[in-house]
């Protein structure tokens, strides 16, 4: 699946990516500042093991004196244990922030994506989703916890050596700044390349993670049809191209590497020569030769790691890129500025005005001009051809997704202007495909409303006859598969419509609430339903007649119109186009048929 | 029902997430409880350990080789400083002396060593990348297939939320061992054997002294093992049960959004994220103190070489020069350690992924391919036999006894009040499941006996629940027969009627379906399944409830393809609808699990029986 991932590659170094991390290391600046502290600290406490060392050659062991050794060692012991402890503390601080980041970042990622719009959501494939949950915040993680704090310290430690080689022999100093110039040059440009391939190496990631998702869920279909072959088929060419992407960048990050290597040594070897040039000149002693490279050589390792450290910001960068793309997704069913929840009757009256709806990017409108006022109280059955755009109107009530044109109201109010959390309130959907949790029944059926009480959760139950979670190994306690696929397809429908009408909402949507269901409890299901139904304002998407008498008033929805509206009988006597439709002449006659072959 | 579920339920839960208020929420299943004894962990961490074996054999020369060439490397690293130490020390007085020639040999030398050293580092880092990418696709490709052949048991069980970890978060954990492990390795290796050794030569006492750290590293290393094997099991754990309720999450954001789930899976997913974090936390408090604590040991030796070397110059034992050669090379001895530390973090974390994924290896299909399968007698006649069959998904029977004969080409239909166990049956018939006790057999062999092949080519099943994948609606009806071309795809959508809405689409049959067909209405969905299964032109089709979201026109028109396809092939067909049913040519009623009815339509619509009751009942619900 293709993101809507535009590449800008022109912008320079791609790092202005991570800036978007700062607001979630605001909170923790302290342990950051104290991870600093504990890594500079630690590098100086290092440092004073050799010079005690030099002290007791000179002193102690010099003059044969015992006696001086002792507080030497003891100093030297103090040390050591500083450098422990302070490496210790670093540690324990840069944990501590960047786990406490990361979760922060994950949480934040979670709570808006869940608050994404239902269209957002198709257009995005899960796996994609799930790696840049997983993977590219640990990767965030991994590099505020280590790779940023090392290459500012090694960053800073360049600068400081590079001006105290300047300030030791200038004209060396000048020739060693000169010399990382082609460096930077290169560097950046092979970095840049490296942040594309990273970004390449993490889609691919995603992909895969799609990949895994689909054969796994879809694991019924692939059994059933023996299709293994082919998914791993395609599997594995994407866990092929994986490793190629990944290779790549294993080469990028090779010549990088050796770029930062390479360039140190080559420049002591010019240090060398252009310092034996100065000694013999006399511009410089051989003291001062040797000082200057030891100063020189203390950059080694700094110069060395910067290499692998800027391609992990860089690799970071672009995983910053891929969770913004997702912070920044529109929120676009959303609350109005300033909304205020409105008086709604139960049962409210739900009106279409002139409804229109259009999928983003499809050419014609599903639905272009619904009206259809559903009195309080009234129940009205939603009729129409497969892919007529049934499913699609009853997404506009609780805002799954958003009218392109007209309103929807309740009791006179435009969904849109009533905060989100009421309309949903107001309305309760039982989907065309029963979707549960792998959770416990109970907390499957209370799922809009955890504040249910048990005796509204048992008539819930009864008026969907489903009683058989009774049955069940845990009673209403038991986890049900994922999916719900523990239970049988009836079961599942069953449980989907309790939890619609746990509670009794005001406005209840059954989107094709009993396809599933033999006609014996399809029969017991309509009677209790009846009840429910003369309470609430329904609409109800009906492919059966039998699903249709549960309404007082039917509308047949073609071409993305209401073309008609009345009671079932009256219908059926009058228009062609729903006789065709739901004419149980026409399901007897097929049936009659087969029976006389 | 009063079931000893309350008192399982509290064991269940104890063992499981930490008891709060809303501990419960996920329900209570039979699952494996994650806290381990002592010998079932030493246990994981053999499997693990062998499955990290089996994965690298393979590449034993190639690392062999890359051993060689850190050595390489590391020897034109350290000749850098000697050669600078050799330019200061003669080729500056050669130099001061007229003589250039020493200052140009050890620079050209010095250019040597770098060159070299960069050299061998590409090489290294190239080969070793190439290595990690190597054995991560072979794990890759071996979990996936592994995972495929496993019994939906296994996955009903699982969850596709933690397969889904397995295959992405514990594979990724493997990766970063390889990615940054092994370089700190083999160099620390390399430079703590030389050393060690340069040690032992320039003064044995000291050398020993020096050696004592081992066993006190020794000890630590244990300590940090031990712990951290029980951490990082913690670290896979809690990521598995992050990634799991992300994924249903948006696997179901339609129901979360309209019953405003959002602020409780806010919170859920606040306490797994926090659970999560706490376990890496622990992990990095184990590493926080164990490389400081590396360090400390390597410290307080060096005090002791120190005193003790001091004494001994004092002593007239050994020289000044000795002593101080032996501090510098001290330092170089200890600091590969934190490089070894850093490895061995690694390797542990990598270990407790592995543990999880030779777990799902070590998972046996508990519906397996034959070993010597029994050819199929070609042409495949279709006769379906139940015999003795008893079945149950848990501990409850679905299925307490069956037996029933489909002969060969009759097409049978299945009806019952739901939650009977028709798919149950249905499922049996596909191998979904094998049965408890007794057989089911095609054309007189076992399905047990058959190659999946086989058994996939004669029986294919239409689910309940019509997934689709995302890609283009030809490659879903093409799933059905890989090799059909597209004419043939088009003539099977056109044969079910779905040609229409296809061709309407703004691409046709090469529309994107998106991920599990969400562009789709849920009749078109059931539509392209159909023309799925229809492609694949089994002998024997089974179809569960297959029609149900379709409207009656569409119905229609797919049992008019039905008929003409069924006309030589056996059929088992589960519908609620009647219409759908009679047709058939006999006709079966079950209930709890048993086959109460049996006969032709007219018989059965003529007698008394259940479905005579049925039957009336749906056509008094049609008015
Ligand atoms: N995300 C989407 N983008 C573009 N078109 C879509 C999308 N989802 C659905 N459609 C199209 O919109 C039309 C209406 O779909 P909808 O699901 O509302 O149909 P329906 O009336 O509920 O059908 P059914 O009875 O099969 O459930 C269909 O033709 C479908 O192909
Ligand atoms: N995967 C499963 N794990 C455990 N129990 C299951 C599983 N699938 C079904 N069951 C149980 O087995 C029984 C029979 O289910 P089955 O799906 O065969 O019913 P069905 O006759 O197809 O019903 P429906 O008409 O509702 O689809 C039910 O009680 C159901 O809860
Ligand atoms: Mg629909
Ligand atoms: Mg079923």
């Amino acid at each position: 699946m293709t993101q809507p991932a535009e590449n800008p590659a022109d912008e320079q170094g791609r790092l202005s990516a991570l800036r978007r991390l700062l607001p979630f290391a605001r909170p923790y600046r302290g342990l950051i500042a104290l991870t600093f502290t504990g890594a500079l600290l630690a590098t100086l406490a290092q440092l004073a093991v050799p010079l005690l060392t030099r002290r007791i050659v000179d002193g102690p062991i010099a003059d044969g004196d015992r006696g001086a050794l002792v507080p030497l060692l003891g100093l030297a012991l103090l040390f050591g244990t500083a450098e422990a402890a302070l490496m210790f503390l670093r540690r324990w601080a840069m944990g501590n922030s960047s786990l406490a980041i990361e979760r922060d970042l994950r949480d934040t990622l979670y709570q808006r994506l869940q608050r994404l719009p239902v269209g957002f959501h198709e257009g995005w494939s899960s796996g994609q989703l799930l790696s840049r949950a997983t993977s590219d915040v640990s990767t965030i993680r991994r590099f505020v916890g280590f790779g940023a704090v090392f290459l500012v310290v090694n960053l800073v430690t360049c600068v400081v050596v590079g001006a105290l080689l300047v300030v030791t022999y200038w004209p060396l100093g000048v020739a060693v700044l000169v010399t990382s110039v082609p460096l930077i040059a290169f560097g950046l440009g092979f970095e840049k390349r490296y942040n594309a391939q990273s970004r390449a190496v993490q889609d691919e990631q995603g992909e895969l993670a799609t990949d895994v998702e689909e054969a796994v869920q879809g694991i019924r279909v692939v059994r059933s049809l023996g299709r293994s072959g082919l998914v791993f088929g395609r599997y594995d060419r994407k866990a092929l191209r994986l490793r190629e992407l990944q290779l790549t960048k294993v080469r990028t990050l090779a010549v990088i590497w050796c770029m930062f290597e390479f360039h140190p040594q080559i420049t002591l070897a010019i240090v060398l020569v252009g310092g034996a040039l100065a000694v013999n000149t006399g511009a410089l002693t051989v003291g001062g030769l040797v000082g200057f490279v030891a100063l020189f050589t203390v950059l080694l390792w700094p110069i060395l790691s910067l290499g692998f450290l800027l391609a992990q910001a860089q690799e970071t960068a672009s995983a910053c890129d891929r969770v913004g793309e997702l912070l920044d997704a529109p929120l676009t069913v959303t609350d109005a500025p300033g909304v205020q929840p409105a008086e709604v009757a139960r049962p409210a009256r739900l009106r279409f005005e002139d409804v229109g709806f259009r999928f983003p990017g499809a050419g014609d409108p599903v639905l272009a001009g619904i009206d259809l006022d559903v009195a309080p109280g009234e129940t009205v059955a939603l009729v129409g051809a497969t892919g007529s755009g049934k499913t699609t109107l009853t997404a506009l009530v609780p805002r799954l997704l958003d009218v392109t044109r007209g309103r929807v109201t309740l009791d006179g109010h435009d969904v849109r202007d009533l905060p989100l959390s009421q309309v949903r309130s107001v309305v309760a959907t039982a989907f065309e495909e029963a979707t549960l949790f792998s959770m416990s029944v109970r907390e499957n059926v209370t799922l809009g409303r955890p504040g249910a009480s048990e005796a509204d959760v048992e008539e819930a139950l009864r008026v969907a006859q489903a009683d058989f979670v009774h049955d069940l190994p845990w009673g209403l306690d038991t986890r049900i598969g994922e999916q719900g696929l523990s239970l049988s397809g009836g079961q599942r429908q069953r449980l989907a419509l309790a939890r619609a009408v746990l509670g009794r909402p005001s406005v209840l949507v059954l989107d094709d609430p009993l396809s599933a269901l033999d006609v014996h409890t399809e029969a017991l299901v309509e009677h209790a339903l009846r009840e429910v139904l003369a309470q609430t304002t329904a609409l109800v998407v009906a492919h059966r007649a039998s699903t249709v008498l549960l309404a007082d008033r039917v509308a047949l929805l073609q071409h993305g119109r209401i073309t008609a509206v009345g009671r079932h009988s009256d219908l059926l006597a009058e228009v062609p186009a729903y006789r065709e439709l739901l004419s149980s002449s026409a399901e007897l006659a097929g049936a009659g048929e087969g029976g006389a072959r | 029902m009063t079931s000893p579920g309350s008192g399982a339920a509290a064991t269940t839960s104890a063992g499981g997430a930490p008891a709060d208020a809303h501990a419960d929420w996920r329900g209570v299943s039979t699952e494996e409880d994650d806290a381990l004894t002592a010998s079932a962990s030493t246990f994981l961490r053999g499997r693990s350990r062998r499955l990290l074996g089996e994965l690298v054999r393979p590449h034993r020369r190639s690392l062999w080789w890359l051993l060689a060439v850190v050595v390489v490397q590391n020897l034109a690293w350290l000749a850098g400083p000697f050669l600078i130490g050799v330019g200061i020390d003669s080729a500056v007085p050669a130099l001061l002396d007229g003589d250039s020639g020493p200052l140009v040999w050890t620079t050209v030398a010095l250019v040597a060593a770098a060159l070299l050293d960069t050299g061998s580092r590409y090489l290294f880092l190239t080969g070793s990348g190439r290595v990690g990418q190597e054995v991560l696709l072979a794990l890759r490709r071996r979990v996936f297939t592994h995972v495929q052949q496993l019994p939906l048991s296994f996955h009903e069980r699982y969850t596709s939320g933690k397969t889904i970890s397995r295959l992405t978060s514990d594979v990724e954990a493997l990766a970063e061992l390889l990615d940054e492990g092994l370089d700190g390795l083999l160099t620390a290796l390399f430079s703590i054997t030389t050393i060690g050794v340069v040690l032992l030569f320039l003064d044995l006492p000291l050398g020993l002294v020096a050696l004592l750290g081992f066993p006190l590293l020794y000890l630590v290393g244990r300590w940090f093992q031990r712990q951290t094997t029980v951490a990082y099991r913690r670290t896979r754990q809690t990521i598995a049960a992050l990634i799991v309720q992300f994924t249903e999450t948006f696997g179901g954001i339609r129901a979360v959004q309209a019953f405003r789930r959002e602020p409780r899976n806010d919170e859920l997913h606040a306490r797994l994220n926090e659970e999560n974090r706490q376990a890496n936390h622990r992990a990095f408090w184990l590493i926080a103190v164990f490389v400081p604590a590396v360090t400390m040991i390597g410290n307080v030796i060096t005090v002791a070489v120190l005193g003790y070397g001091a004494v001994r110059v004092m002593d007239g034992d050994i020289q000044v020069g000795v002593l101080t050669a032996f501090l510098l090379y001290l330092r170089r001895f200890f600091d590969p350690l934190q490089d070894i530390a850093m490895f061995y973090n690694s390797y542990q974390s990598a270990t407790a992924a592995l543990e999880k994924l030779s777990g799902v290896l070590e998972e046996r299909s508990t519906v397996p391919e034959p070993a010597d399968p029994h050819p199929l007698p070609a042409p495949i006649a279709g006769e379906v036999v139940f015999d003795g069959v008893r079945f149950g998904y848990g501990a409850a029977t679905v299925l307490p006894g069956l037996d029933l004969t489909i002969p060969a080409g009759q097409t049978v239909a299945l009806v019952g009040a739901t939650g009977a166990g028709k798919s149950t049956l249905a499922r049996l018939a596909a191998r979904f499941y094998d049965p408890g006790d007794g057989v089911v057999r095609l054309d007189g062999v076992s399905l047990t006996r058959l190659a999946d092949a086989d058994l996939r080519r004669a029986v294919v099943m239409v689910t309940q629940e019509s997934f689709l994948f995302s890609g283009s609606i030809a490659d879903n009806i093409g799933f059905g027969r890989p090799d059909a071309d597209r004419t043939e795809i088009e003539a099977a959508a056109r044969a079910i009627g779905a040609d229409g809405f296809i061709r309407a689409l703004p691409e046709g049959y090469d529309t994107d379906v998106r991920k599990r067909g969400g562009r789709l209405s849920a009749g078109q969905r059931q539509l392209v399944s159909f023309a799925r299964a229809f492609l694949a032109d089994p002998a024997v089709l089974v179809l569960d409830e297959a029609t149900s979201s379709l409207d009656v026109p569409s119905e229609r028109l797919v049992q008019e393809a039905l008929r003409t396809l069924l006309a030589d092939r056996t059929a088992l067909i589960i519908a609620h609808r009647l219409s759908t049913v009679e047709f058939a040519d006999r006709v079966l009623v079950m209930e709890a699990g048993r086959i109460v009815e049996d006969g032709s339509p007219a018989e059965l619509v003529g007698g008394t029986g259940r479905f005579a009751d049925l039957h009336r009942a749906w056509a008094d619900s049609l008015v």
